[in-house]
């Protein structure tokens, strides 16, 4: 089953050709069923690939599937081949499982778009261009993949085009991942120096023997790497793009910037593990960006309006804490959150476009309320992503948070700092979440009367996923204990301890396992206790508690103003750039240039036109002169005897 | 007794001369038509001169061709000449100068 992995590939490329060509010709409703069949079916072959690589033995986990030969240039050669091992299976079956359920809960959600058709194909589209990243066995295929989702993030964010705003969020993240485009380019172009070779197996098995640890080509290309890391997945300081990106589709939000896309940074670092590795300096940063996005983006979930923004940020600050769990060498634990992270949020999300699509499009909390009666399926879900969110106790967050708490506290590369704002942000996080909660789905009804009038229950195809995440986000937490406790760690442990020794704890850590457990867990309830007294208990504290601190209040509202402050640094100044280059440059130079050469023709021809007398007797001078000059000529070489 | 080729030859060059000095210095152009005839009889006579000298007729044929070729100039060219002639009522070649830069 291994050698046909690449049908995983095909079916999702399938059925975007087929909505893309065909099926917004033939049947416009057919596209949701293909599209998500297509889907569906890559998951079924990820699960069957999964499985023999179940009954294989540790060592043999990490096939090379090279499809065909790509480039082909000098002493490079690159196949267009894929790489099945733990990593990339255990992001397959993410990747197609959730976005399976996703394209499902879409055919609900779109019914009646006029875009039906372009939503699927493009959806279909990403599903085939993040599967590309996740399999790919080389770094440039790895680029192909990245620039694919990139593209269709882009397409998918300005979906409803027709809305300026929307639009411009789109050119926003498609900048914003350019520059994060350009970090990944320079890193393999630094790594090729270094190996003259691109492909993982070749140059992580020779990455130790090549690169001095510490050394300054190793911390240049894992930084470089970062950047890229970082534009996708909403870390400092290229977030900015992220919560902008919810004017998309509701199911784009889940699908792109919650559940999988995003995590492609987290991915790609937990690949590079062994070029990390050898630069602890870069793991430090990594570590120390991820901790701060998650405090800063928490804070600023914690009075955002519009409740998809508010789990926006939540999906920034739950990166940072996974990019942290890879800083500081948790790989299996951050692998562990992204999962988990995946099943909760998708949920968050579509709980969450439940209510939207019931209430025709409103997105704002503070026209909502008391909602649990109207959705009851879509309330219970985002309760359940809400608690496993805030890490109460036995849902999947809780395992997989308190991993990450934990190694940030106990790894050799962690340290007490890092530990203290995971800590915090398990508070806000309990906070932030429970607010939109309380605001969305009790209280009393601010819903706008002609909307409460039209109000629906969304239908079966998005009421089923919902059921289905709802149990993974209770339940996912467990596949860690398939079979004893560490099953990730052990399943992915072939990948992480291949090419390199795993970072080790601090000694005696073991003690701090559990008094840290009962922390975060007490410091997530105590964020849920306050999002309910302020919110539910004493309606209104809210707003005192801003108007003690109105510049807080104000700051945390306008996102610490980082958008303005790049629109001052980089728009400001390439505007003012562009109109140095559009006025003066272009006005003198590229002007002068091309006038000159006109002037200077011009000129000549005033110049050379005297010559045309129109006096037949000058022009017959003129042949005689020719003439007499040819026969001297001849004369003179001797063609003439 | 016949005269030396180089006799000939001489006297196809002063030809020639004397018609090249006609149409540069004269204005009227059934002069300069006369000019351009006698260059092209001189180089006639130079050809027939070689001809005989080299005992070969391939001279001789070609003055035949340039005789043809001279009449069918002759006639192209008084037509242009008398279409000009109707507009302008001169035949100055000095005034047909439109085509001046």
């Amino acid at each position: 089953m291994l050698s046909y992995a690449w049908l995983i590939l095909l079916f999702p490329l399938l059925g975007f050709l087929y909505s893309a060509l065909v099926g917004r010709l033939l049947s416009r409703r057919s596209c949701g069923i293909v599209g998500s069949l297509a889907v569906g079916l890559s998951f079924v072959v990820g699960l069957a690939v999964f499985f023999e690589m179940l009954g294989m033995p540790a060592e043999a986990r990490s096939v090379e599937l090279p499809l065909w030969s790509w480039i082909v240039a000098g002493r490079l050669s690159v196949p267009f081949g894929l790489l099945l091992d733990p990593l990339s299976v255990m992001m397959v079956l993410i990747v197609t499982g959730v976005g399976f359920l996703i394209h499902v809960y879409s055919i609900g959600y779109m019914h009646g778009d006029d875009g039906y058709a372009r939503f699927f194909a493009l959806m279909n589209l990403f599903v085939l261009a993040m599967l590309m990243l996740v399999l790919a066995g080389n770094f440039l295929l790895l680029i192909v993949g990245w620039g694919g989702v990139g593209f269709s993030s882009y397409a998918l964010i300005s979906f409803w085009f027709k809305k300026p705003e929307n639009a411009s969020a789109g050119t926003k993240a498609f900048v914003t991942n350019s520059i994060g485009d350009v970090g990944l380019l320079f890193a393999v172009f630094l790594i090729y120096l270094t190996f003259g070779r691109v492909d993982y197996m070749g140059v992580f098995s020779e990455a130790a023997g090549r690169l001095p640890f510490d050394g300054a080509m190793a911390t240049a290309i894992v930084l470089l790497l970062l950047v890229g890391a970082a534009a996708k997945s909403a870390q400092i300081p290229l977030h900015v793009w992220l919560p902008d990106a919810m004017a998309g589709p509701t199911p784009v939000s889940a699908l792109i910037h919650a559940a999988t896309m995003v995590t492609a940074g987290v991915y790609l670092i937990a690949r590079a593990h062994p070029l990390y590795l050898l630069a602890p300096t870069a793991m430090i940063v990594v570590a120390a960006i991820g901790a701060l996005t998650a405090l800063f983006s928490a804070t600023i979930g914690l009075v955002q309006p519009n409740i998809k923004r508010v789990l926006a940020y939540s999906t920034m600050s739950q990166l940072g804490y996974m990019f942290l769990a890879v800083g500081v060498g948790a790989y299996a634990a951050g692998m562990f959150h992204l999962m988990t992270h995946a099943f909760f949020k998708a949920l968050l999300f579509m709980a969450a476009g439940g209510v939207i699509h019931a209430l025709a499009g409103e997105e704002d909390l503070r026209r909502m309320g008391g909602l649990w009666k109207a959705v009851p399926g879509m309330y219970v879900g985002f309760l359940v992503g809400a608690l496993a969110l805030a890490g109460f106790p036995l849902l999947s967050g809780f395992f997989s948070k308190d991993e990450i708490v934990y190694a940030a506290f106990a790894s050799q590369r962690g340290s007490a700092v890092l530990g203290a704002l995971a800590l915090v942000t398990v508070l806000l996080t309990g906070f932030y979440i429970f607010r939109a909660f309380f605001l969305a789905f009790h209280g009393a009804s601010r819903v706008e009367p002609e909307v409460a009038h039209h109000m629906h229950r969304p239908g079966g195809a998005m009421t089923l996923p919902v059921a289905i995440l709802t149990g993974l986000s209770i339940f996912g937490g467990y596949i860690q204990f398939i079979g004893g406790p560490g099953a990730i760690d052990r399943w992915l442990e072939p990948v992480f301890d291949r090419y390199a020794h795993p970072v080790p704890l601090v000694a005696g850590a073991e003690t701090l396992q559990e008094p840290l457990m009962v922390v975060s867990v007490a410091l997530g309830l105590v964020g849920i206790v306050g999002a309910f007294l302020m919110y539910v208990v004493f309606p209104g504290a809210a707003e005192t508690v801003g108007g003690w601190y109105p510049g807080l209040y104000r700051l945390l509202l306008n996102k610490y103003y980082v958008d303005e402050l790049y629109s001052l640094l980089f728009v400001r100044t390439g505007r003012w750039v562009g109109e140095l280059l559009s006025g003066p440059a272009d006005g003198f130079l590229t002007e002068g240039i091309v006038r000159g050469a006109a002037r200077v023709v011009q000129g000549g021809a005033l110049w050379l036109r005297r010559l045309q007398t129109g006096f037949v007797r000058d022009y017959a001078l003129a042949v005689l002169a020719g003439a007499t000059l040819v026969v001297f000529y001849l004369l003179q070489v001797g063609g003439i005897r | 007794m016949i005269a030396p080729t180089s006799h000939y030859l001489i006297l196809s060059a002063v030809l020639f001369s004397i018609g090249v000095v006609g149409v540069l210095v004269r204005k009227n152009p059934l002069v300069i038509f006369m000019s351009i005839e006698m260059m092209l009889n001189a180089a006639n006579l130079a050809f027939v001169t070689y001809s005989y000298s080299l005992g070969k007729v391939g001279g001789q044929v070609l003055a035949f061709f340039v005789m043809t070729m001279a009449a069918a100039e002759v006639v192209v060219g008084l037509a242009i000449i008398s279409s000009i002639f109707r507009i302008r009522a001169s035949i100055d070649v000095d005034d047909v100068s439109s085509l001046k830069g």
